[in-house]
């Protein structure tokens, strides 16, 4: 039986997890930080970017030491069908700044780093052991956690449920509802392992610089989906995902499409030659806003995925996990100090600091998109990559046909795929819920 | 790895401070000793091949090659002497005396250190065997000289130095090893790593005596008694010519029957990948690859096995490898020589029916005529 | 009883890359672990430290990182861990390391009591010498006890210990004294998992760090590269095997076809083959 009760149980040392332990720590909390995997980031997947403002709100001078990639100074937004690819690509010498903005990581290493910040700022981390339950009182208050590991439970004031996506713990108390497989997407990734020359040469980068393509289109074969290829120092990330809804829908398994991802002729060339070492799949909860659970209760507070606090349309989700973290953290650290009991009353105090923050607002300006796109996806994501495609590629081609010919027959293959009315309509739901 | 340049040498980085003369009092080392492994009255087949190597080291340096045997006086002594020679020893040190009679690691250092002080030999080999592990550590130790351990390549360099290759990092890379300044130059070889060379019946020739000069009272460790393999059905694997071996691509324990029927019409031995033994599912002393069995069979073949770089190391020395795998793009297949891209759970049992088919005593009349 | 288990920390060797020009081991991303031939060693010891009580001491020599191995075996139980750390250990080989580490251990001997069973693993995945052990027992002059499948008994009071050893053919049942040396075979047993106070009284314990000169060692070149007489010439890659496979072609046709033309493939390239496998097969 342990005796002693800590003032605070973190479950998870995910971007969440870390961030609370962390903050808690250091303001001289007594943290016992909980984690399933061999070490911090063992299990942990992630495309990755890591957004460097928030972390910085936490630990202002990560860069001394944290395990960085490299630092995004080029980012391609790609259509795709079949054989090509259209889009926009923005590279900007003024990312190779002082303190960079976006960095590609590598989550096994970051993870073990940071946790080891929370350890050093005194918080106990203890790995390999899986929390199995919520202890709760007589009145439903939860007043610990109980694990895998022979021995006893652990008492603490407030636990706080930084589990990721599945969230298995929190719905298994009822503090939230099983993710609905339109609302959780799967991403499967593969490391892509060339030597760091290698990769500079083909990206035109040098020494830390990085570059990112995003791609929607066909490869994802109808479904609400987008591809990623991320540079890091001696890898590539590659991976799609897609919503679990359709997966299941369409019956098609994710390797296919990765492979498809990785056979495409835009793609293939960029990754020749690697080796290939790791294939994780992994959950993106992508409900938005709508799918935001209750926040905190008596005696418990979530945080990060866990929450579904993730930005579907940016590709966001360490950064609102960060945060979430570090404003949790926070006001337990202020409940504390006015000798307040974590009673659901006074933890409030996170979901009000938490609607101020970008987090909420953010996922509140989207609130419409996950639906729309969605419910549309097959234009979204195979009609309109292919119409666009036909379109650059008739401008492109020199082949006698007069120029208004060819805009002619541009705009009759977008009208006769979606109808005058279907056009305009996608644009404004489009407008809508990007507004 | 093609564009791997194999010649350039690696100029091993901070050890410019090593001198590259070889100090006086090591200078009157000479020639090539094997260690003949002697256990229970058998010579273990190793020392053939470590002699078989030795030659070849022996010739380059134009110097003599020696057997060592350590053991009980007896039948068995004489044995591995007449076996020494005819796998290719100009001379044989023997130290004769009953306290060599069970392998015991303090009269064996004692004995093999005292014949090295004495004679001075500048190299020394043994095989990578419990024995041969057991020894050499305490002899470089108490020599205070180096130690390759696990060949793969024994060669000598243009300077006359031994250029030991071994695996390194799970077999991802090779290293050649020297021992520069210090004699002699000390090596272990796993069995089955070299091939076996040809024996000739030649006449014995010089042996010479050595005295062992430690008596039981100084020998604390005591031999209680020795349960033979034989008496527990341990598998030969590293000496089978036909093997068959299963992987997790089998999905079952109870799949593995059909490896083992294969085996039973083949008149092989069945071995496995690590996750088996690991699941449970085979017995430790069946896994095949770096930190299991090197086997040399005529014949292996590889059922739901991907062919990780630890399982390659360990089959590569077959003559001929068949993989078969649902996956055309497993590993294996780049270095089995047949591939067969199918469900091993289906196409096992097929083969095995087509084989007994064919090696029916029927065919086998045809044969035989 | 103290016990003394030396652990090595390891890259997780399925996870190695090797760059393909300049042929250095690329270290990203790959994962260390404990040796795994040690977890046997520390989980005899633990169960020996249960039965007759005392001390279990874990020993590693290594980079600084090499304290999250240490960290973790006090999570399975051990007592006590000390990292051996210095940059005059840089580079060593067997006859180096084995010179650090029995120096280290007759250090922790003289702080916390001598040892009366050292532990190693039967050999690392890294280096794969399995020389670590012989060489510290002969320098300590420890009775050396390799390929211990089984502790049989150990009779404190008469310090005796009765092991069975695996040895080339078979087992042998040996009899020897303490303190001494063994080298612990693997699939003996099965490493243990620390229960939740286990876990938390090892995650707030404290990893000693020793330099060369806190461990006592005044000869510096006996230690790493300075004390190793071997010396890596060369690293390279094995070469690849000119051809792949040859696939047999097994579209539109039954097994029996293909098993068939299997076994033709097979006697065709091995013609002695069939003859030998005819006579002396079960078939
Ligand atoms: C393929 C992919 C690409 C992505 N790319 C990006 C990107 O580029 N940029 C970005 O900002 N976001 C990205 N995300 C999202 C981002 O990874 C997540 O939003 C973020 O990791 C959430 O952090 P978290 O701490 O909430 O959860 P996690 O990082 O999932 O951490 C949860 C932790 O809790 C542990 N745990 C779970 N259950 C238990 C238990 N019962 N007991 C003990 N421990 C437990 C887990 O082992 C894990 O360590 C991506 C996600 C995926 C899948
Ligand atoms: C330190 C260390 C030492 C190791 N030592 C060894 C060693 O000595 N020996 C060893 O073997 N491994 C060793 N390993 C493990 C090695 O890295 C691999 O993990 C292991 O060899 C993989 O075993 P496998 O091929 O059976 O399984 P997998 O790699 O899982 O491969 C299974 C294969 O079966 C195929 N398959 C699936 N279904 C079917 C089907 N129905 N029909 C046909 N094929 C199918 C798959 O395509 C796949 O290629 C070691 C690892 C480490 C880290
Ligand atoms: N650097 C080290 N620190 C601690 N123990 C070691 C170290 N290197 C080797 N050992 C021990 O020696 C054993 C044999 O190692 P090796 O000779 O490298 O195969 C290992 O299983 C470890 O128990």
């Amino acid at each position: 039986m342990i005796e002693e009760k800590f003032d605070a149980i973190v479950i998870g040392a995910g971007m969440s997890g870390n961030a609370a332990a962390y903050t808690m720590a250091s303001q001289g909390l007594n943290v016992l930080q909980l984690e399933r995997g061999e070490y911090p980031g063992s299990k942990n997947v992630q495309g990755a970017i890591m957004y460097a403002n928030m972390l910085e709100e936490i630990i202002p001078d990560f860069r001394d030491d944290a395990p960085l990639e490299r630092h995004l100074v080029e980012q391609r937004l790609w259509v795709m069908d079949d054989t090509s690819h259209t889009g926009i690509h923005y590279r900007s010498d003024d990312f190779n700044e002082a303190k960079p903005n976006r960095y590609t990581i590598i989550r096994a290493q970051f993870d073990k780093w940071f946790s080891r910040k929370a350890r050093e700022a005194g918080a106990t981390v203890l790995c390999e052991t899986t929390v199995t339950e919520l202890v709760r009182d007589a009145k439903g208050r939860v007043v610990g956690v109980r694990t895998d590991r022979a021995g006893g439970a652990i008492f603490a004031d407030v636990v706080v449920l930084a589990e990721g996506v599945s969230g298995l713990l929190g719905t298994r108390a009822g503090l939230r509802e099983i993710p609905k497989p339109q609302t959780v997407a799967l991403a499967v990734k593969e490391m892509h392992f060339l030597p760091e020359e290698v990769i500079e040469q083909r990206f035109g980068l040098k020494g830390d610089e990085g570059c990112v393509i995003e791609a929607v289109g066909t490869t994802s074969r109808g479904m609400a989906g987008l591809g990623f290829l991320y540079t890091n120092k001696e890898s590539i990330s590659l991976g799609i995902g897609c919503l679990v809804s359709d997966f299941a829908a369409m019956m098609e398994s994710p390797y296919v499409l990765l492979d498809a991802l990785k056979n495409h002729p835009s793609i293939r060339p960029l990754i020749a030659g690697a080796e290939v070492k790791e294939y994780a799949a992994h959950l993106i909860p992508e409900g938005g806003y709508k799918a935001i659970p209750q926040l905190f209760g008596d005696g418990w507070v979530v945080v990060g995925d866990a929450a579904q606090l993730n930005n579907a349309v940016h590709r966001e989700g360490s950064n609102l996990a960060m945060t979430s973290g570090r404003i949790a953290a926070e006001a337990i650290v202020k409940v504390k100090n006015r000798n307040g009991p974590m009673t659901k009353r006074n933890l409030a105090l996170y979901k009000a600091m938490l609607d101020k923050s970008f987090v909420v607002k953010d996922l509140r300006k989207y609130k419409d998109m996950p639906a729309l796109l969605h419910t549309n996806s097959c234009n979204f994501f195979t009609t309109y990559p292919r119409l666009m495609s036909q379109a650059a590629q008739n401008f492109m081609r020199v082949d006698g046909t007069p120029k208004i010919e060819k805009e002619k027959a541009t705009t009759a293959a977008f009208i006769k795929a979606r109808s005058r009315w279907g056009l305009v309509s996608d644009a404004v739901r489009l407008a809508f819920a990007w507004r | 790895m093609s564009t791997v340049n194999r010649e350039t040498p690696r100029p091993a980085a901070g050890r410019a401070g090593i001198k590259k003369e070889l100090p006086d009092h090591f200078k009157d080392y000479r020639h090539v000793w094997v260690f003949i492994e002697l256990e229970r009255g058998q010579v273990h087949s190793v020392s053939f091949e470590l002699l078989g190597e030795g030659r070849k080291l022996a010739d380059k340096l134009e110097v003599q090659l020696a057997g060592v045997v350590l053991g009980p006086p007896g039948e068995a002594i004489g044995n591995a002497i007449a076996e020494a020679f005819a796998y290719g020893a100009d001379l044989v040190y023997i130290v004769e005396a009953p306290l060599l009679a069970d392998y015991r690691n303090e009269p064996y250092t004692k004995a093999m250190t005292d014949l090295v002080a004495t004679h001075k030999p500048e190299i020394l080999l043994l095989g990578a065997t419990t024995l041969g592990r057991d020894l050499a550590g305490s002899v470089a130790t108490t020599l205070q000289t180096g130690l390759t351990a696990d060949c793969t390549e024994l060669d000598v360099d243009t300077d006359g130095s031994l250029a030991a290759t071994r695996p390194t990092f799970g077999g991802s890379l090779l290293c050649t090893i020297y021992t520069l300044n210090y004699r002699p130059q000390m090596a272990t070889v796993r069995p089955r790593v070299m091939p076996m060379p040809q024996r000739a019946d030649k006449p014995v020739g010089r042996v010479i005596q050595h005295k062992l000069s430690i008596t039981e009272d100084e020998i604390v460790t005591k031999v209680l008694g020795f349960l033979p393999d034989s008496q527990s059905a341990t598998a030969n694997l590293a000496y089978a010519n036909v093997v068959v071996a299963g992987g997790l691509g089998l999905g079952a324990a109870e799949n593995l029957q059909l490896v083992k029927n294969l085996a039973r019409a083949l008149g092989a031995e069945y071995g496995c990948s690590r996750p088996m033994v690991q699941k449970g599912w085979m017995s430790a002393d069946r896994q095949i690859g770096q930190t299991g069995k090197t086997i040399r069979p005529k014949l292996y073949i590889a059922a739901g096995i991907s062919g990780a770089i630890q399982h390659r190391v360990g089959v590569e020395g077959a003559d001929l490898i068949v993989a078969i795998n649902a996956d055309p793009n497993a590993p294996i297949f780049d270095f089995a020589h047949l591939g067969i891209v199918t469900d091993a759970i289906r196409f096992l049992p097929a083969l095995t029916e087509a084989f007994t088919r064919r090696l029916s005593p029927h065919n086998r009349d045809k044969l035989a005529s | 009883m103290h016990i003394v288990i030396c652990i090595k920390q390891v890259p997780d060797s399925a996870q190695i890359r090797v760059h393909p020009v300049t042929n250095t081991i690329m270290r990203q991303g790959v994962p260390t672990i404990i040796n795994p031939y040690d977890l046997f060693a520390l989980e005899e010891a633990l169960r020996l430290r249960d039965t007759y009580g005392g001390e279990v001491t874990v020993l590693t020599m290594g980079p600084p990182m090499a304290e999250d191995a240490l960290r973790k075996a006090l999570g399975y139980g051990a007592d006590r861990a000390v990292l051996l750390t210095d940059r005059y250990f840089a580079g060593s080989d067997t006859l180096a390391t084995s010179f650090a580490l029995s120096q280290a251990i007759a250090k922790v001997g003289e702080t916390f009591g001598a040892a009366d069973i050292v532990f190693t693993g039967k050999q690392t995945i890294d280096g794969d010498t399995a020389q670590v052990g012989p060489g510290i027992a002969k320098r300590l002059d420890l009775l050396q006890l390799t390929y211990v499948a089984k502790i049989a008994s150990i009779d404190l009071a008469a310090r005796e210990i009765k092991v069975e050893r695996r040895s080339e053919g078979g087992t042998q049942m040996l009899q020897s004294r303490l303190p001494c040396l063994i080298t612990m075979l693997e699939g003996t047993n099965e490493i243990r998992r620390g229960s939740i106070e286990d876990a938390l009284c090892a995650a707030r314990s404290n990893v000693l760090k020793w330099s060369a000169a806190d461990a006592g060692i005044e000869d510096l070149t006996r230690c790493g590269l300075r004390g190793s007489p071997t010396v890596v010439k060369r690293v390279f890659a094995p070469a690849a095997r000119a051809e792949k496979a040859v696939q047999i072609d097994t579209a539109e046709k039954t097994l029996r076809d293909i098993a068939d033309e299997v076994i033709a493939a097979i006697f065709t390239r091995q013609p002695a083959l069939e003859h030998e496998l005819a006579f002396n097969s079960g078939a």
